[in-house]
């Protein structure tokens, strides 16, 4: 599955590449809402000063400042917690960055559970539910650094408004060096016949590492990389549901209304497959070390290897 | 323009919105006719704007953050062919139409949509803090209302704008003193404002916002400070016709035919003592 290059946190990846977007584009921006070391920006604000316009602990009006900047010409790139830039901001985000159509990238780091034993003011387990409910708000989840590589390679040149969830591991390399960002486009990452499973970000790492212990029990699992969440791809989803009579999908984000309900809303219209939504349950989060909450909640490899199983009856 | 005329075209903006609101149910009528002055003194007098140049670099940008006080700032722009006067009156308020309750970017003139209230301070400093980093002259004025100080993202905004000494953005509070439910004061004390402004870095005047002469001196004056303006415009709600003035219920009130007809008489007599021919 993964190749041998170095691995890299997303925030490194997006970091340098914005840095080399600086020879080409004389209006990028960073906006940070003192969220540049955590952010892992420090390299590039370092070096383009007066590229980083820094909003203080004030996430709302960093949002409609990078709007007034964004209508003003510039490419701003607003930096700030998940948690709160998905819902503190969000009518910001509604009115003064996707309604006003100003060409505003929101980057949600820390997402999902990420921020572990901070617990629930930090976790954001809703973003892609309220996201992807705005018109005209493209969003995203990359996984490997060649893949946020290439997405954030898109966003530079893009003039519409998007937000893109990431994490703060350091992720296996699935992709290679000239993976090309398509919006809108699911990848199959691993061909199967018996089941598909659907994730992005962190949690394809769970769907995938599930379809080589699927494998070692004889069943060939599909693994299917959304990572286009808004626009979704149809096409592949409507194919999947009527390829395969079982398809299972792996978030690290509330059950309601995130890439499960996404994917539900395709499968319903188009086929008969069945199919089961992992994620969080719709209750107060458990708290502790996110590899164990993701256990915990089934949507680690082992959960989604033992539901594949389940539903087989295997 | 001089200050007469000026005066004449503000009162003259009042009767088209009186009976723009009268003709279509709709409308926010206290709120336009308590900001007309300050909108004709831009747009007629001290913005460097026109309908062939505005969203340039070097423009200047208008933010109407009360976005609903929405049909002055159509009248405006209607007189001065930015927009149609007649697809104003045709369509306001109609089915799939551009002229809605709030200001949309589907119009000419209007930069962002607003409406949502406590936005336009940010916009503005977003605007005004590109202008510095392009090195433009540009300037940029936010229109804001007193009861909207109660949000807290103004006071996000304020604090940046002082932050970065935006010497080239002057903030206006449309400052009547009321709101839907009642006084400022009794729904959620915002005043002084000039201290609170002074504290988080501004130069802050105030000011007879309906006195056409000192509005358009407010707005004029070079900005020397080196820090955001705010000109605090004491203004009327409902200024101009009798039955609307300083009343909190004619937030959004519609004038009955009576009220609609005494309305007019009153800003055509007032049209008349300004030498209107």
């Amino acid at each position: 599955m993964t190749n041998i290059d170095e691995k890299m946190t997303a925030s490194a990846v997006i970091s340098a590449t914005l840095d080399e977007a600086t020879k080409t584009d004389p209006n990028l921006l960073v906006v940070t809402c003192d969220s540049r070391g955590s952010a892992g920006l420090v390299p590039f604000t370092n070096k383009h000063p007066e590229r980083t316009v820094e909003m203080g602990i004030a996430e709302q009006n960093a949002v409609t400042v990078a709007a007034g900047l964004a209508h003003a010409g510039k490419h701003p790139f607003v930096f700030s917690p998940a948690a709160f830039l998905a819902m503190r901001s969000i009518e910001q985000v509604k009115v003064d960055v996707a309604y006003s159509a100003n060409n505003v990238k929101l980057i949600g780091i820390s997402g999902g559970n990420s921020y572990t034993w901070l617990g629930t003011t930090h976790h954001s387990l809703n973003d892609v539910a309220i996201t992807r409910a705005i018109p005209d708000l493209e969003v995203y989840q990359p996984a490997d650094k060649y893949q946020t590589k290439a997405l954030f390679k898109y966003l530079v040149k893009s003039d519409k408004p998007a937000y893109v969830r990431i994490g703060k591991k350091k992720l296996d390399n699935i992709y290679q060096e000239d993976y090309e960002f398509v919006p809108g486009k699911a990848n199959i990452v691993k061909e199967g016949k018996d089941i598909a499973l659907i994730a992005c970000g962190e949690t394809l790492y769970s769907a995938y590492h599930a379809a080589e212990l699927l494998k070692e029990d004889g069943i060939d699992a599909e693994v299917v990389d959304l990572q286009s969440i808004k626009p979704l791809d149809v096409e592949t989803i409507a194919k999947l549901a009527q390829s395969f009579d079982q398809i299972i999908t792996v978030e690290e984000h509330d059950v309601i209304n995130g890439i499960g309900s996404a994917v539900a809303g395709i499968v319903a219209q188009y086929a008969h497959a069945k199919l089961t939504i992992l994620g969080f349950p719709d209750e107060p989060a458990i708290q502790g070390p996110q590899d164990e909450v993701l256990h915990y909640y089934g949507v680690d490899a082992e959960g989604v290897y033992k539901k594949a199983k389940e539903i087989l009856g295997k | 323009m001089n200050t007469l005329e000026l005066k004449k075209k503000a009162t003259e903006l009042r009767k088209y919105t009186w009976q723009l609101i009268y003709e279509h149910s709709n409308g926010h009528t206290g709120s336009d006719l308590s900001c007309a002055d300050i909108l004709v003194a831009l747009y007629y007098k001290v913005m460097n704007q026109t309908p062939e140049n505005v969203g340039s670099p070097e423009a200047d940008t208008y933010i109407q953050s009360k976005g609903h006080a929405v049909e002055i700032w159509y009248e405006v722009l209607a007189d001065l062919g930015y927009i149609s006067k007649k697809d104003l009156d045709d369509g306001y308020s109609k089915f799939n139409t551009p002229f809605i309750g709030h200001p949309t970017t589907h119009l000419k003139g209007m930069e962002f949509n607003t409406g949502s209230l406590g936005h336009g301070l940010g916009l503005g400093v977003g605007v005004a803090l590109a202008a510095k980093m392009d090195g433009l002259s540009k300037h940029t004025y936010v229109l804001m209302g007193d009861g909207e100080q109660a949000e807290g993202s103004i006071w996000e905004a304020a604090m940046a704008a002082g932050n970065y000494s935006l010497d080239n953005l002057t903030a206006i509070v449309d400052h009547n003193d009321l709101q839907i439910s009642g006084t400022t004061d009794s729904v959620m004390r915002s005043n002084p404002l000039d201290r609170k402004y002074e504290a988080f870095g501004w130069e802050v005047v105030e000011i007879n916002g309906n006195d056409m002469d000192t509005v358009v001196k407010a707005l004029s004056q070079p900005n020397t400070s080196g820090k955001p303006k705010l000109i605090i415009a004491n203004t009327v709600k409902g200024k101009g016709i009798t039955v609307a003035e300083n009343r909190a219920d004619w937030h959004h009130k519609i004038p009955s035919q009576e009220e609609y007809e005494t309305g007019i008489k009153q800003l055509d007599a007032q049209l008349e003592a300004l030498g209107n021919d």
